[in-house]
């Protein structure tokens, strides 16, 4: 047996052994993920149990080096367990922006300081991280930010606002881009901070979706103060000062490469195949097509192309972790499985019908077909719109004139 | 396994890259297309390919076969797709050493796939019968006839039927016309008295050929696969067809996208370089999206095809469907993107437009195979 045939066997072991009956219905949803951070509490035993078993083995990081909570998995590694996981439908133990953004940031930025803190914390779920970027006048122009950083001395002095800051109001700590030379052409007086959210001068505000509901914040800073170190010598800017965007963009990178690993018809509103529940909900006619044939074909379709996607997600992968790095065609998946989870839940909703269309006494009801596909409607614009997408496919992949 | 070439395969794409760009480029289709070569190729060229181990890429290597697979039959239909090049490569290398080496008895291996290594004996697929792709409709018939059956029907798209040495038929030996189970596939000499073939050109430039048979008497001996079992066989067949034409029509893309992208940099328009124009960068964008999906798709078609060829069959189709597409809003963008020049017979993009749609009705458009697919799925 080679290395990796061992390793599969022994993870195969190991999840039947520790991932519980309860985690493996593949049904991955914002609601039944575990999230972690100082305000968390699971939401059931059987989550508790499997993030323990996790985190024992280095599996909520599976690939950041051990001495910083991970197991230092190579790439074919990571890959089996991946697998091995979907093929019991099995959830991932903890997931959040911690483990998806900053981890990767700050272990190709961040120095040994930082690392150990803020890594061993992420990885063991204890910090609950949100992601400080765009502000009311820099959305899509993310570098024309203006949230004002001064340095005084032994701390920073933070006065401006965000906005669409996902989970603010739930999380602990929030890395954020902050602006520290207002002369400097916009891509070179950004600076990357990281900030505990119980900070004096800091407050947020919920802003509703179309949805109903609400994970975003408004958040504001009223004169806060950031000391320069934690402790004794860990930073609380990530990187050189003045040169955060090189820190942001590697940032967006990973968001862009988490957000195109979505599988978008399914995690629409759960397992089961799109073409399997419009049969269910529409019937089928003496022939066994389903009785829609306009509706069947785009069905057909769209299954066509979600298969495409994620074989192209494991393919680009596979070829990053033979050395050709992933870089811009990451934009390439974050766009092509945005417009798909639009596609798949616009087709749950015309399956559906006035069924799927109907409002409950507490408005549209969370976790809904509805609810999904309204707020569905924000992957094509958060982490990047389509159209700054297509700019950088444009500009990066196929290296087209700028005008 | 990774979905990425290993590296014999990658030396056989480059090696496939440098000898067709030089050998045979998109100038070498355009003479024997001016030249009105009956043949529909050059068979010189086949020469040269079988020399190289290309007409047996996927036989096995105790027939003369370089064994490279369906993975390296698909390198090669990528670069033949590139460069528009003509030969008897699908047909016989993949259609006609599939139906053999996979369902040939042990006396027919050894009659043929030495033949099919050495380029000497090109081989035909005869399986539809009216304009579009419906293999299970067959209506042409096999009658049994003393130890044997005679052969009498028609065929239309039978691709370079016009110079096939040999014709795969697709014949039906019980049941109605649209049941699957009572097709037989038959192995018959292409030159027999009794089968008449004429010649149809494609838009492409490429040839295929409507053939009629009357009566013509064959033995068990012709027989390929199971009596009234050829239907599966037949999938197996066409899976492979699929596949290695997806690789085809992806090649073509990627060709067609590249010429337009590097006119997009060179065009000037309004003072600027029309590449600059948000209006077409966000289309080419989106078209190197599809482009990436494509090739993820086709290459794990093949890959299947490699590893577990009974179950290839679904995914085949698939590649099939989304390389269609693919292609499709690639040559015609490529045409649009170009402006005037697009349309004009001198400039290479129209080629390539013609060539896909060609690729696209041949064993199933991607209309047909969301259908398949649906179906398959219980929708
Ligand atoms: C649900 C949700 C969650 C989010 N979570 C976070 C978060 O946690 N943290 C955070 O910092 N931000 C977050 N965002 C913000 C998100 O990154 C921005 O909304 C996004 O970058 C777009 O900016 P904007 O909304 O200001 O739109 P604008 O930039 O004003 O864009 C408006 C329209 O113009 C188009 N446009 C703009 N520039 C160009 C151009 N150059 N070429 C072509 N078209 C262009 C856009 O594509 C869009 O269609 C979130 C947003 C949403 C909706
Ligand atoms: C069949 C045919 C008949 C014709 N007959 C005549 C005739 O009788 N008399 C005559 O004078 N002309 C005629 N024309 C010429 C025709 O008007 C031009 O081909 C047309 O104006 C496009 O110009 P072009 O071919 O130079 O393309 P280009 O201008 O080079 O355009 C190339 C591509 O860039 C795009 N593009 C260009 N500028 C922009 C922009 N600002 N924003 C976004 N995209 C842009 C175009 O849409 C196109 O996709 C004919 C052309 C054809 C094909």
């Amino acid at each position: 047996m080679s290395d990796l045939e061992q390793f599969r066997a022994e993870t195969r072991a190991w999840l039947a052994e520790n991932c519980p009956e309860e985690m493996r219905d593949g049904d991955i949803t914002a609601e039944n993920q575990c999230w972690g951070g100082r305000q968390w509490e699971f939401q059931s035993d059987a989550q508790k149990r499997w993030f323990e078993a996790a985190l024992a083995k280095g599996y909520t990081v599976p690939t950041w080096p051990k001495e910083y909570g991970g197991a230092g998995l190579s790439a074919d590694e990571a890959k089996i367990l991946t697998e091995e996981r979907d093929r019991i439908n099995a959830r991932k133990p903890l997931s959040n922006f911690g483990i998806s953004m900053l981890g990767p940031a700050l272990l190709a930025f961040g120095t040994h300081e930082q690392k150990l803190m803020h890594l061993g914390a992420i990885a063991r779920g204890e910090i609950r991280w949100c992601q400080g970027y765009s502000e009311p006048g820099a959305g899509s122009d993310l570098a024309s930010l203006k949230t004002k950083c001064e340095d005084k001395g032994d701390h920073w002095l933070i006065n401006g606002q965000k906005i669409w800051t996902s989970n603010a109001d739930i999380s602990d700590w929030i890395f954020c881009l902050v602006r520290t030379d207002f002369d400097a052409p916009k891509h070179k007086g950004i600076t990357f901070i990281l900030m505990d959210m119980a900070s004096e001068g800091i407050s947020v505000k919920p802003i509703i979706l179309i949805s109903g509901h609400s994970p975003f914040c408004e958040t504001f800073f009223d004169d806060v103060k950031v000391p320069k170190a934690y402790g004794d010598d860990n930073l609380s800017v990530v990187g050189e000062v003045n040169r955060g965007w090189d820190v942001a963009k590697n940032l967006l990178v990973h968001e862009r490469g988490m957000l195109g690993t979505m599988s978008p018809l399914r995690g629409a509103t759960g397992p089961e195949n799109l073409g399997g529940y419009a049969a269910g909900e529409i019937g089928v006619d003496a022939t066994g097509r389903l009785d829609d044939p306009s509706l069947r074909q785009k069905i057909a379709q769209a299954e066509i192309d979600d298969w495409a996607y994620n074989l192209t997600v494991e393919r680009l992968n596979d070829e990053a972790n033979a050395g050709n790095g992933l870089g811009a065609k990451s934009s390439m998946l974050k766009y092509a499985a945005s417009e798909l989870t639009k596609k798949g839940s616009q087709l749950r909703m015309d399956i559906g019908g006035t069924d799927a269309a109907t409002i409950g006494p507490d408005g549209i009801e969370y976790g809904s077909l509805a609810n999904t596909w309204l707020y569905n409607r924000a992957y094509s614009i958060l982490g990047g719109t389509t159209e700054v997408q297509l700019n950088i496919i444009s500009k990066r992949v196929l290296e087209l004139p700028s005008a | 396994m990774s979905l990425i070439l290993t590296e014999e395969q990658e030396m056989l794409q480059d090696a496939a890259n440098g000898f067709l760009a030089e050998n045979a480029p998109v100038a070498a289709f355009r003479e024997v297309r001016d030249s009105k070569n009956p043949d529909g190729f050059c068979r010189d060229l086949w020469k040269e390919m079988a020399n190289m181990g290309w007409a047996g890429i996927i036989v096995e290597e105790e027939f003369g076969g370089s064994e490279f697979g369906y993975v390296g039959a698909g390198v090669l239909a990528e670069q033949m797709g590139r460069n528009l090049t003509a030969s008897p490569f699908f047909s016989t290398s993949v259609l006609g050493a599939t139906a053999v080496q996979r369902y040939g008895t042990a006396k027919q291996k050894e009659q043929h796939l030495g033949s099919i290594c050495d380029g000497s004996t090109l081989f035909a697929l005869a399986v539809d019968e009216g304009p579009r792709h419906r293999p299970e409709h067959i209506e042409f018939a096999a009658t049994p006839h003393g130890n044997g059956y005679k052969l009498s029907g028609a065929k239309t798209f039978v691709a370079d039927g016009h110079v096939a040495d040999k014709l795969i038929i697709a014949a039906r030996t019980s049941g109605d016309a649209n049941d699957p189970s009572g097709i037989t596939l038959f192995l018959v000499d292409a030159n027999a008295a009794e089968i008449e073939r004429t010649h149809t050109p494609m838009i492409d430039s490429r040839s295929a050929a409507n053939i009629k048979v009357d009566g013509l008497e064959v033995t068990g001996d012709d027989i390929l696969g199971e009596v009234d079992g050829g239907y599966e066989a037949l999938e197996g067949i066409l899976s492979a067809g699929r596949a290695v034409l997806g690789a085809e029509m992806s090649g073509s893309s990627q060709q067609a996208f590249s010429i337009t992208t590097d006119y997009l940099k060179e065009r000037e328009q309004f003072g600027q370089k029309i590449g600059s124009f948000q209006g077409l960068q966000h289309r080419a964008a989106h078209l190197a999206t599809e482009i990436e999906m494509t090739k993820s798709a086709v290459l794990k078609s093949l890959q299947l095809l490699d590893d577990d060829f009974e179950s290839a069959s679904a995914t085949c189709s698939m590649a099939k469907a989304k390389s269609g597409m693919t292609a499709q809003l690639s040559t015609q963008e490529a045409i649009q993107m170009h402006g005037g020049i697009g349309v004009t017979d001198e400039y290479d993009v129209g080629l390539y437009f013609k060539r896909v749609h060609v690729a696209q009705q041949m064993f199933g458009d991607a209309g047909f195979h969301a259908d398949r697919l649906a179906k398959r799925s219980g929708y």
